[in-house]
């Protein structure tokens, strides 16, 4: 998970440069969107800012920006997590994927000009709800780490594709004149890992 | 509405990560506003999309986080993004568009400027944004109106919004979309009753026109 994963990372930084850098929170990182959406609380928005921002540059680095225009885009990024966290609902996904349809909408509509039909998973009500059962808290955070586990364990080809498309923003065509594949390979890459990620959470659901 | 047809899991994914063109996403944006096995189905990818971001290296940020005052304004502003169109509310008796297509055309359907295409066939084209490639339009066809065979590529999907049809493939009602395999060829019939309104999107506007070509040549006899 992204929290755990940032926690190594900046430990790990700080063991390797021995200046000191802001401890990271506790804190899961839904609980401080969460603590963003009710309360505004700047503090929760600055860790979230730390950890997504410079992952969101590199996105954006990856997907064809120049270093500025990426740093403009994550920033922009983050302003939009930070004025519509209201409407983030912690039972619709996890607060790293609701981030990642906010970069995705934004690179979209700046990088490649066109109009972004993807809705921001934040259901059809617009009202934000905190009520999420401990049952369904556990299973959601299974469910995570199950995905996380089948994405390591993908056989390179796949995760190659996959990668190519969400992190390249590649489109299927694209990738299939890059690694000189006929079509009809690369969707059925895409699909097989998706089958597996499908198997792997079905009982969850 | 009973969905039987499908997107196809490569293209919900292209979807997810933002790379299917402007025209195919407003197909299947429409689709997944009546589809909740799709939707949730995206979600899951969605999820995948937030992993892989998550794995990225941090690249050095020039920039610190937003001062609270900055944050303030931000705050007074309307929410980011391109403004989404206004949704009418449907009058009695229309025939309403999934939710999202309304701001392409308003939300009813009796209400569409159609222009003939040929015999009990009707076309009107949607805007796109600048930067799209690809065609996106409304094609209207009338009850019991046989089409001729023709085959489609991978790059065009088809959601009928009213009516329905039947092929080689089964029958396509509302809500139903046809994301099929390259290669099949097929003679769409329109319902004898209600006739048929898709949206098709085309990644390739030369391959779209003469796809439209064939259809309407039996007709025109070009």
């Amino acid at each position: 998970m992204l929290e755990c994963f940032s926690y190594a990372v900046v430990m790990t930084a700080a063991r390797i440069r021995h200046t000191p850098t802001t401890p990271m929170s506790a804190l899961p990182m839904a609980d401080l969107l969460q603590q963003v959406a009710e309360h505004r609380d700047v503090d929760a928005f600055r860790q979230l800012f730390q950890t997504y921002a410079p992952r969101i540059k590199s996105y954006m680095m990856r997907q064809g920006a120049d270093p500025n225009t990426a740093e403009e885009l994550a920033q922009e990024t983050l302003l939009t997590v930070w004025r519509k966290a209201a409407l983030y609902s912690g039972d619709k996904g996890s607060a790293t994927t609701w981030i990642f349809t906010i970069a995705r909408n934004l690179r979209i509509d700046r990088l490649r000009r066109e109009f972004p039909w993807q809705e921001l998973p934040e259901g059809h009500d617009e009202t934000a709800s905190s009520d999420i059962l401990p049952d369904e808290a556990v299973s959601e955070a299974e469910r995570r780490s199950r995905v996380q586990e089948v994405l390591a364990s993908l056989p390179s080809d796949q995760h190659e594709v996959v990668s190519l498309s969400y992190i390249e923003g590649l489109s299927h065509s694209e990738i299939a004149g890059r690694l000189d594949l006929p079509l009809g390979t690369v969707k059925s890459r895409m699909r097989l890992a998706y089958q597996k990620i499908r198997e792997a959470v079905e009982d969850l659901k | 509405m009973t969905i039987k047809h499908h997107a196809d899991d490569a293209t919900l994914m292209s979807y997810s990560a933002g790379t299917l063109g402007e025209a195919l996403s407003a197909v299947v944006a429409g689709h997944i506003a009546v589809c909740p096995s799709c939707r949730s189905e995206l979600a899951q990818m969605d999820e995948l999309g937030g992993l892989m971001l998550s794995a990225l290296p941090n690249a050095a940020m020039l920039t610190l986080p937003p001062r609270p005052a900055t944050l303030e304004n931000a705050s007074a502003k309307p929410a980011g993004g391109p403004a989404r169109g206004q949704e009418a509310k449907p009058a009695a008796g229309a025939k309403t568009l999934p939710l999202p297509l309304s701001r392409l055309t308003g939300c009813d359907l009796n209400a569409i400027a159609w222009k003939r295409l040929s015999l009990g066939v009707w076309h009107h084209r949607l805007p796109l944004s600048a930067g799209a490639k690809g065609d996106l339009r409304l094609i209207k066809i009338a009850p019991g109106q046989v089409m001729p065979e023709h085959g489609h590529s991978s790059t065009e999907l088809t959601l009928v919004l009213d009516g329905s049809y039947t092929d080689q493939v089964g029958r396509f009602a509302k809500g139903d979309l046809a994301d099929l395999d390259e290669e099949i060829e097929h003679q769409p019939i329109a319902d004898e009753t209600t006739g048929c309104i898709c949206l098709i999107a085309s990644e390739e506007k030369a391959r779209f026109k003469s796809l439209l070509a064939r259809i309407v040549q039996p007709f025109t006899g070009l």
